[in-house]
């Protein structure tokens, strides 16, 4: 949500930081983080109106999403459903009765003037989330809460220098968004991350988005707002090495900012980074922090003054007299848990035994978003090694230099799976299953029909490849020489030279093995 | 009996969006100060072991199905603004980011 303004600090010249390493010699840093996401639900959280991204502006809104006078909201019963499972998911205890309540601040991007959110009866709280990092170690983040409210309509800013809105002569407020049901997550304070806390924050949001995509209740579109991160942080004087310490816990909190709507992985880990650096600055010349909003900005990676924050009686919370109270029964919860998908984390180790990858191996599959994909390409009948190799490798780093997901490369794990069966049988080798790859991302068909029609096999017809390496031999003969003077590495020449005569269809071991063979037999 | 200081109004001005003349606040203070005193009557009246009630009916779970109503048209949904423009309501500019 965006709040009311109430003020601005000076703008001056950029922030001064430290250096990350001089951070976290003298301080101990703590997080808090926020997460915001979007319900896929069909309907919005408290009446009927659609919720699909990119309609025509207030083309879904009706009397109760536009707060006209005697409108009666009524909730989402899959709202709450998957308020439930995100609670459950979280290891969270579930509310036995709860109310919403009205959040009351004057800003035009909420028609009502108030936001229906839950004050201090969320339906889920007390949980904990069990983060990966990327050394293998696990770090436990604990839960504060996760409430249902709704999400507020878009402005966009009209005149001004900059389209920035200072300056801007006048707002004008879309309000298809006004209302589409949203989850607060809410950390604990995340004590004990000392240096590693930029890498816990993103892990955590990370573990967060894979979670609540496997729970199925969200896209979980970062890049269309469908998730959104706040994120707190504050230091304190640092008391010996290991952050997770008594002694450490006893000192006391420093003042703490809040970073608003860091929309990416890489943007969480950066803002807490600069967060950290910026607040060293300021304790480090005896100043000290104003607890405030930050604006985090993307391109330049610092974060800017936002306004000094509101204290929660501000915006004098009551209870929604318009909403009765909800009052999930045992067997309701219990259903829903029935319900829940096997937790990422845990099917991430079945998945990894089943498939005999090393923690690292597993950890690459995982950042590359690959773990669904060789799932099925497996399920396809490709060996787990052979999937992991395409999807993890090749697949990969094409998607990366494209700026593209994995999933949208336009290759099917079917396809996969039948390139990797060439592979396994012989009939193709590295490279030519390259250039199969190439001809399947070009549309050209599934790889066995590629193949043909590029006229791709290894050649397997020993009489040809050994004519192939007598004629290669016969014109290197001081390569030959050098080989049986023990120079064992420039068979690599001659081999380079067979693959080329042969048009890249033969099997480089094979090829070695003639070589070595003919020249050189005691050596090969 | 004074409740309300002056900072206190213009706190509350300030949160209501709604710009007072210090004339105007001097005013406000002495009135709402007669508003609150009226009110505090009610904190008179005698609640020990009464639960604090904020619905007054007995019932919980009023939930309706995930289905989708037909929402109003861009214009119906314009049709009692003060300003639009681009099918959006036109509002006087807001100092935050969104
Ligand atoms: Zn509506």
């Amino acid at each position: 949500m965006s709040d009311a303004p109430v003020s601005y600090a000076p703008s001056g010249g950029p922030d001064e930081v430290c250096s990350y390493e001089d951070t976290v010699a003298a301080y101990d840093p703590v997080l808090g983080l926020e997460v915001h996401v979007e319900l896929g639900t069909k309907t919005k959280m408290f009446c009927g109106c659609p919720t699909e991204f990119g309609a025509d502006p207030n083309t879904q809104v009706c009397p109760v999403c536009l707060g006209l006078p005697g409108a009666l909201p009524v909730v989402n019963e899959t709202g709450v459903e998957s308020a439930i499972k995100i609670g459950l998911a979280l290891n969270c205890e579930i509310a036995t009765w709860c109310r919403f309540a009205r959040k009351n601040y004057f800003y035009p991007d909420m028609p009502k003037n108030f936001q229906t959110s839950q004050y201090d009866e969320p339906i889920a709280f007390n949980g904990w989330l069990d983060v990966l990092l990327e050394d293998g170690s696990t770090y436990r983040v604990p839960i504060e809460r996760a409430h249902m409210e709704e999400d507020t309509g878009k402005s966009t800013h009209v005149g001004g220098a900059t389209g920035r809105i200072h300056g801007a002569d006048y707002s004008l407020v879309d309000y298809n968004r006004a209302g589409i049901p949203l989850i607060e997550i809410v950390t604990k304070p995340m004590t004990g991350v000392g240096d590693r806390a930029p890498e816990i924050a993103k892990a955590y949001v990370g573990a967060l988005r894979d979670l609540l995509r496997a729970l199925g209740v969200s896209d979980v579109k970062m890049e269309q707002g469908s998730l959104r991160c706040d994120a707190n942080v504050s230091l304190r004087a640092k008391v010996g090495d290991d952050p997770g310490s008594e002694a450490q816990q006893e000192v006391p909190l420093g003042t703490r900012t809040e970073t608003k709507n860091v929309n990416s992985l890489r943007s969480v880990e950066r803002a807490v980074r600069y967060e950290m650096t910026r607040h060293a600055a300021v304790l480090s010349a005896g100043q000290t922090i104003v607890q405030e909003t930050r604006h985090w900005h993307e391109d330049t990676g610092v974060t800017t003054s936002g306004r000094v924050k509101s204290d929660a009686e501000d915006y004098r919370y009551f209870p929604e007299p318009d909403l009765v109270p909800i009052a999930p029964d045992r067997e309701w919860v219990e259903r829903l848990r029935a319900s829940l998908p096997e937790p990422p984390a845990q099917r991430r180790r079945r998945l990894q035994e089943t498939w005999g990858f090393s923690d690292l191996e597993m950890r690459d599959v995982v950042n590359a978003g690959a773990v669904e994909l060789i799932e099925a390409t497996v399920a396809a009948g490709a060996t787990p090694a052979g999937a992991r190799k395409w999807w993890g490798g090749e697949l990969a780093r094409r998607a990366n230099a494209d700026g593209r997901d994995l999933g949208d490369m336009g290759v099917t794990p079917a396809a996969i799976a039948q390139l990797d069966g060439l592979v396994q049988s012989g009939r193709l080798n590295d490279s030519m299953a390259r250039q199969v790859l190439d001809g399947v991302l070009a549309g050209e068909g599934m790889p066995l029909h590629v193949a043909d029609a590029r006229g791709l096999a290894v050649v397997q017809d020993d009489g040809a490849l050994t004519e192939a390496v007598n004629t290669v031999l016969a014109a290197n003969p001081d390569l030959v020489d050098k080989i049986r003077a023990g120079k064992v590495q420039a068979a690599g020449a001659l081999i380079g030279q067979v693959m080329k005569a042969t048009k890249g269809q033969a099997d480089a071991a094979k090829v070695r093995q003639l070589i070595m063979d003919t020249v050189a037999p005691e050596q090969g | 009996m004074s409740t309300l200081s002056r900072d206190d109004v213009a706190h509350l001005a300030s949160l209501a969006r709604i710009a007072l003349s210090d004339a105007e606040l001097d005013r406000m203070c002495g009135e709402l100060d007669v508003i609150l005193d009226a009110v505090a009557t009610v904190q008179q009246a005698p609640t020990e072991g009464v639960e604090p009630m904020s619905h007054p009916m007995p019932l919980t779970n009023v939930t309706r199905p995930d289905e989708v109503k037909p929402s109003l048209t861009a214009g119906e949904a314009l049709s009692g603004a003060p300003e639009a423009e681009s099918d959006r309501f036109s509002v006087p500019r807001i100092l935050d980011e969104d």
